[in-house]
């Protein structure tokens, strides 16, 4: 096994506030290996968010290890953490606020090429942003070089959001939410077009997102990660963790979206939560943070012992004492699963 | 009076009776460019009880047509042809778009009310959740007594699956998004209208909050009855909740019919294009398509067919003529003139473990 | 595979880089947009032209007449004269240089200090953030009209820089205040992330994508600045805080006022031409501000 491009270990992000300290993410481990795609799914104070801008580098950890290529990070010399910063880009959601309204395309991605000095002069940036636009689907480049953000569509927009961040030769593409805001039909092709990107270029991709329908298709032959306040709660290759969830936060996220369907929705069960109350970040509940709401739960365990991700079948992760130990016969802690080996 | 569809005059079934209708509706907003249409003729009706799904992308011209239904336009926004018509509970007949400005007051929240998108807007930051009520149905019915009042807004609250004593004294802030929403709904709900329309119910919120308000809204319409016409970009929330859709394109409805036509046999390839863009997430990987091209521009829609720039089906006729709704079945319309080759095509790429 | 969309130009010309405002043409025809604010910029355009050429035409009128003050407008003199029998108008043609040069002085001093030191204080926060943000504090609550009675006790303000300098040392708090509200909003923006995970630098995001965008912010509050000034100005000749000497709206105020030309009913235009014209002055530097917005707004560029 190679060494991972990425690894987060035991990872977390506490913001101190004026109303006390709050734990974006909470000891979160992964691995990212080189073209792989990792699709990290979760609902609002999930952490999803947090996590992608500490792995593109935009934010160091509170505590814990991150490492690329297996090196640490904050051991690094600057000059290298310029590399790995430089390595891991990043696409965002609104395709109205970024890119820089008063900046045109051509700009916006020769800054980047002649600031590093990917391309010698101005003439090799004109020619490699076509190269650029082109690759992500804007044909002819040359139409869309001096074009402003105003003039192009919500779905134009991200492709040159893509384009920007293949700028630099990335090895890594962290997209947060980067389609949500685009119209449901176009999806699709800004969604195939990254996965041709992995193909052609190698590029790996982090895909973070609320919506689990999309995480499946974009990530069926990779890994999903699934977050509740800050916390990994199971983790796994996509189409198993689809098929057969392996937590009761995902087995209710997945038995709660619609389908495109109605007889199918109508005669779908929902999986009833004991509360529909999300915890604040500020007043997190002891043990398993799911347990208010959670059916599974079982009194003294679930609200007493902090649970971590354990393996509980081939490449399937979960974080659910109940369902660990169903599976293996322990709970969901380190010392458990070591104890039972 | 003209009734349309299934129902008849006196004698018919309450519910088949019809509760509004809109005829040729034509929208103009005044922008630096010139008048754009936004909705360009724009027919529909809703029976009494039920609930209509008007589906649409960017330039489709939902989010304009529900405001002008209530006449919510902003000033650079005004209905240029077309009728709106409420059937009152009594039988009365309303032309909405001549109401003066008293029995406008009167029939926007207490025969029709309108909940929007973003929940923080619709609710007063500075009034607790009761003062808020309260006030809204003074408003509307001056010697309303405090108690009934409360006792309504203490049902409808549980209704929407929230706890009334805790709520009712809270601030907007201290409530979630989805609670917000929920406040939003019960507050639609509390003179008793006909008819409410929803603009993007379900968007911006997580997927639980999601499954919560597609649950109070099927909850509320069983207990109380109302007609409903929500406004949304996401086709599985018609699915969930929707008796009828209508999948607008450029300003115009492209296709209406029941939802099960729409979604099992639909017959216009803008609602083929937006099933087949929609990933399942039961069951096998589906392959998805895109629709090709760009959303319509506004200022610059193509000669003929709208859609016809990007369809699969488009043949050169396409470029001619804007083909109305014609029937393609019991109750099922669609705007397209190669209707009998439109189909939908689902292909599993691989089947789920 | 991947369906490539093929893109349906909507930008027509050649593959040009243009810059703000896109030429003189299409500063002419923005400008225009807004009546109110085209009305604006030519009223300015010609006082700005009669205040810097008009003196080439117009002799300074030194001797006194005294047969002939105060007289009522006429065809010789068509504001009238002034107490010492010298033509109004002349004076006014004359007065209006130094106002509108201390006025663009003061305004480029102020507009200078506040945008580098806001910016700066904005992106980079910490200590140097709050030093400045301190400074700009204790400046603001010195009540200005007796610091600047103290300060005339010690330094002349006879030039047009020292005075340009003293109003800027007074007025820089205020907008870097605004400057620095700006940017820390815009720090926030996703593009600015995108720059930083490009490693494009500080000053790369300051000068080219942060301060950019808000040129017309800049703009609007650099002629504000200007009408700041120019009032600032007229209080210091009208509180005789700065020397009288020369020809200037705001001296001829001064004077009009200390010689009682309100008690005389003919010298009304003495002291209403000068407060007439620093006013239009004044309003059309604040209508011309419609406009700029306009220019400044990159949704309005390139024919749209």
């Amino acid at each position: 096994m190679s060494t991972p491009l990425i690894e987060l270990d035991h990872v977390s992000q506490v913001f101190t506030t004026r109303r006390g300290p709050i734990s974006a993410v909470d000891d979160v481990s992964l691995t990212i290996e080189a073209g792989q795609v990792l699709c990290l799914v979760g609902e609002s104070g999930s952490g999803k968010t947090t996590t992608a801008k500490m792995i593109a580098g935009l934010r160091p950890p509170t505590s814990g290890q991150m490492r690329y290529n297996g090196q640490n990070i904050s051991g690094l010399s600057s000059s290298q953490q310029g590399d790995f910063r430089r390595a891991v880009q990043i696409v965002h959601q609104d395709p109205y606020s970024s890119l820089n309204p008063i900046r045109t395309v051509f700009q916006t991605l020769a800054a980047p090429l002649l600031k590093h000095k990917i391309v010698r002069n101005k003439p090799a940036a004109v020619k490699r942003a076509q190269e650029l636009l082109e690759l992500v689907g804007l044909t002819p480049g040359a139409n869309f070089l001096n074009t402003y953000p105003h003039q192009l569509s919500g779905g134009q927009r991200q492709r040159v959001s893509v384009a920007r961040a293949l700028t630099l030769n990335p090895r890594v593409i962290v997209a947060d939410e980067a389609v949500s805001m685009v119209d449901v039909s176009l999806r699709v092709s800004i969604l195939n077009m990254l996965l041709q990107l992995r193909d052609e270029l190698g590029v790996t991709f982090l895909f973070i997102t609320h919506d689990l329908a999309i995480a499946k298709y974009f990530a069926w032959s990779g890994n999903i990660g699934v977050m509740y306040l800050g916390r990994l709660v199971e983790y796994g290759r996509t189409p198993t963790v689809i098929a057969a969830p392996q937590h009761p936060y995902t087995r209710a996220l997945l038995a709660a979206i619609p389908e495109p369907d109605p007889e199918l929705t109508r005669a779908k069960g929902a999986m009833p939560l004991r509360s529909a109350d999300l915890p604040s970040l500020l007043n997190l509940p002891p043990g398993c943070t799911f347990h208010p709401r959670c059916p599974l739960i079982e009194a003294g365990l679930c609200d007493a012992v902090a649970p971590t991700l354990v393996p509980v079948g081939e490449d399937q992760f979960s974080s659910c004492h109940v369902i660990a130990r169903e599976r293996t016969g322990h709970i969901a802690t380190r010392d458990a699963a070591l104890a039972a080996d | 009076m003209k009734q349309a569809g299934t129902s008849n005059g006196a004698g018919g079934k309450p519910e088949d009776k019809l509760v509004f209708a809109a005829k040729d509706l034509v929208v103009e907003y005044r922008t630096r460019r010139g008048p754009v249409q936004a909705v360009r003729g724009v027919t529909f009706d809703v029976h009494r009880g039920e609930a209509i799904a008007l589906i649409g992308e960017s330039g489709s011209g939902k989010s304009t047509l529900g405001l002008a239904l209530l006449r919510l336009l902003t000033k650079s926004g005004v209905v240029r042809e077309g009728s709106v018509v409420y059937y009152g509970r009594d039988g009365f007949e309303v032309d909405v778009l001549a109401l003066g400005k008293e029995e406008l007051r009167h029939f926007r929240w207490q025969e029709c009310a309108m909940v929007f998108q973003s929940a923080l807007n619709a609710l007063n930051p500075v009034l607790r959740v009761w003062d808020q009520l309260y006030d809204t149905v003074r408003a509307h019915r001056p010697g309303a007594h405090r108690s009934d009042v409360r006792a309504q807004a203490v049902k409808l609250l549980q209704l929407v699956q929230l706890d009334p004593e805790r709520v009712l004294l809270a601030y907007p802030h201290e409530l979630s998004g989805g609670m917000r929403q929920r406040v939003s709904i019960a507050m639609s709900l509390l003179l008793d209208p006909q008819l409410i329309i929803l603009d993007e119910p379900t968007t911006a919120l997580d997927i639980l909050t999601q499954r919560t308000i597609i649950d109070v809204l099927l909850n509320l319409r069983r207990e109380l009855g109302f007609a409903m016409i929500f406004i949304s970009h996401d086709l599985t929330i018609a699915a969930e909740l929707a008796d009828r859709v209508a999948t607008m394109y450029a300003g115009r409805i492209v296709e209406f019919g029941d939802v099960r036509d729409i979604f099992y046999n639909p017959k216009h390839p803008y609602t083929v294009g937006l099933l087949e863009a929609v990933p399942p997430i039961s069951g096998d990987l589906v392959a998805l398509k895109s629709i090709p091209g760009n959303p319509p521009n506004l200022l610059a829609l193509p000669d003929g067919c709208k859609f016809h720039p990007r369809c699969p089906y488009a043949t050169a006729a396409c470029s001619q003529e804007d083909p109305p709704l014609r029937p393609v079945g019991n109750g099922h319309s669609a705007a397209c003139i190669h209707t009998d080759q439109v189909q939908l095509h689902r292909e599993t790429v691989e089947v789920a473990p | 595979m991947a369906q490539l969309v093929t893109a349906q130009s909507e930008v027509a010309g050649p593959n040009m880089l243009r810059r703000v405002g896109g030429g003189s043409v299409n500063f002419l025809r923005l400008m225009f947009h807004n009546k109110a604010g085209f009305i604006g910029f030519v009223v300015l355009v010609f006082i700005v032209l009669v205040a810097f050429l008009g003196p080439l035409f117009v002799p300074e009128d030194r001797n006194a007449h005294v047969n002939q003050i105060y007289q009522q407008p006429s065809a010789a003199h068509w504001l009238g004269t002034d107490y010492a029998g010298r033509d109004v108008l002349a004076q006014i043609v004359r007065g209006g240089r130094s106002i509108l040069v201390v006025g663009l002085l003061a305004a480029g001093l102020t507009t200078i200090i506040a945008v580098v030191f806001g910016a700066l204080s904005a992106y980079t926060g910490g200590w140097i953030d709050s030093i400045i943000t301190g400074l700009a504090d204790i400046v603001l609550t010195i009540p200005q009209l007796p610091l600047l009675a103290v300060l005339a006790a010690f330094i002349s303000f006879k030039s047009a820089w020292q005075l340009a300098f003293i109003i800027a040392a007074l007025g820089w708090p205020t907008l870097l205040r605004a400057i620095r509200a700006q940017v820390l909003s815009l720090r926030e923006r996703e593009y600015v992330e995108a720059a930083q995970a490009l490693d494009l630098g500080t000053t790369h995001i300051l000068f080219r994508e942060i301060l950019p965008n808000m040129l017309s912010y800049i703009a609007i509050n650099f002629t504000i600045g200007m009408t700041g000034a120019i009032y600032a100005q007229i209080g210091l000749y009208f509180l005789g805080l700065a020397p009288l000497a020369g020809d200037n709206w705001g001296i001829m105020i001064n004077i009009a006022y200390t010689r009682g030309a309100m008690f005389f009913k003919n010298s009304f235009w003495y002291i209403m031409a000068p407060v007439l014209a620093i006013s239009i002055l004044q309003l059309a530097i604040i209508t011309m501000t419609r406009s700029l917005e306009d220019i400044f707004n990159p949704r309005l560029r390139q024919g749209e």
